[in-house]
């Protein structure tokens, strides 16, 4: 039950955070924070199909979260949810077409070997 | 052009600070509220309306938000690094707040996450130079 709702959890979280990358690339960079600016941004965001998709894929990962912290330990959470980060950083170089130069490559297996030792 | 990189690196570093903090005390204060089990479908409803769990997925909605906007002009493979911070953020508020003991094995840890995001975020700027609209035309 654990390792299906591990499964779960990284599938659409990563879905959820490349989708919602790709979403917002294609909306272009925020630079107004009045609030009027900021309700009409959400109004366009509503309506990109990107970010609805990266919304309920987020919305799928924090049941699915919910329900591992309620049968598991945070401290086995944490790690095996860390796998994210790999396919994460390996889909931003092959699908949002970001130079992933080596520091970042280095700096993401330092983070996540950081972070499994912290959850150990 | 520098002018223009000072001042995203400068609102990057803003927006930076606000998505870790709104997560690791969203997180903080769902797991607070948190019952031992769930037990049925509904269960996973009625306890949004428990007061922590809602404070705390009230700040996962900011989190959600302030993480959207942060993307609209930095890389994911800049983000998702950089944000890890929060890990340690974690450790420290466990050790201050409720007493909690870090041990070497922590420490370790925690010393290669802050290598690793002072790699990703002092060794390149937070975005790819792409072409793209500045503007969103509706139907975006």
């Amino acid at each position: 039950m654990r390792w299906l709702l591990i499964g779960i959890i990284v599938a659409s979280t990563t879905a959820g955070e490349v989708l919602q990358a790709a979403g917002m690339r294609r909306h272009g960079e925020i630079r107004d924070f009045r609030p009027g600016a900021i309700g009409r941004a959400l109004a366009v965001l509503a309506r990109n199909r990107v970010v609805i998709a990266a919304v309920a894929a987020m919305a799928v990962s924090f049941f699915a979260y919910l329900g591992l912290l309620a049968i598991a330990d945070l401290s086995f959470a944490v790690p095996a949810t860390a796998i994210t980060y790999v396919l994460e950083t390996v889909l931003a170089k092959y699908v949002l077409k970001e130079h992933v130069n080596w520091l970042r490559w280095a700096g993401a297996s330092l983070v996540i070997c950081g972070v499994v030792l912290v959850s150990l | 052009m520098t002018h223009d990189h000072a001042r995203l690196r400068l609102k990057t570093w803003i927006f930076a600070v606000v998505v870790v903090f709104t997560n690791v005390f969203g997180n903080f204060f769902l797991k607070r509220g948190m019952p031992p089990e769930l037990a049925t479908p509904l269960a996973y409803i009625t306890v949004l309306f428990h007061p922590w769990v809602a404070l705390g997925l009230l700040l996962l909605i900011v989190w959600l938000m302030m993480r959207m906007a942060l993307l609209s002009w930095a890389d994911l493979s800049y983000v998702v690094p950089v944000t890890a911070v929060g890990y340690v953020l974690v450790a420290v508020v466990g050790k201050v707040l409720l007493n909690e003991q870090i041990t070497m094995k922590r420490w370790a840890g925690i010393g290669l996450i802050v290598a690793g995001v002072s790699l990703v975020s002092g060794g390149s700027a937070p975005q790819t130079a792409h072409p793209r609209p500045k503007t969103a035309g509706p139907g975006e």
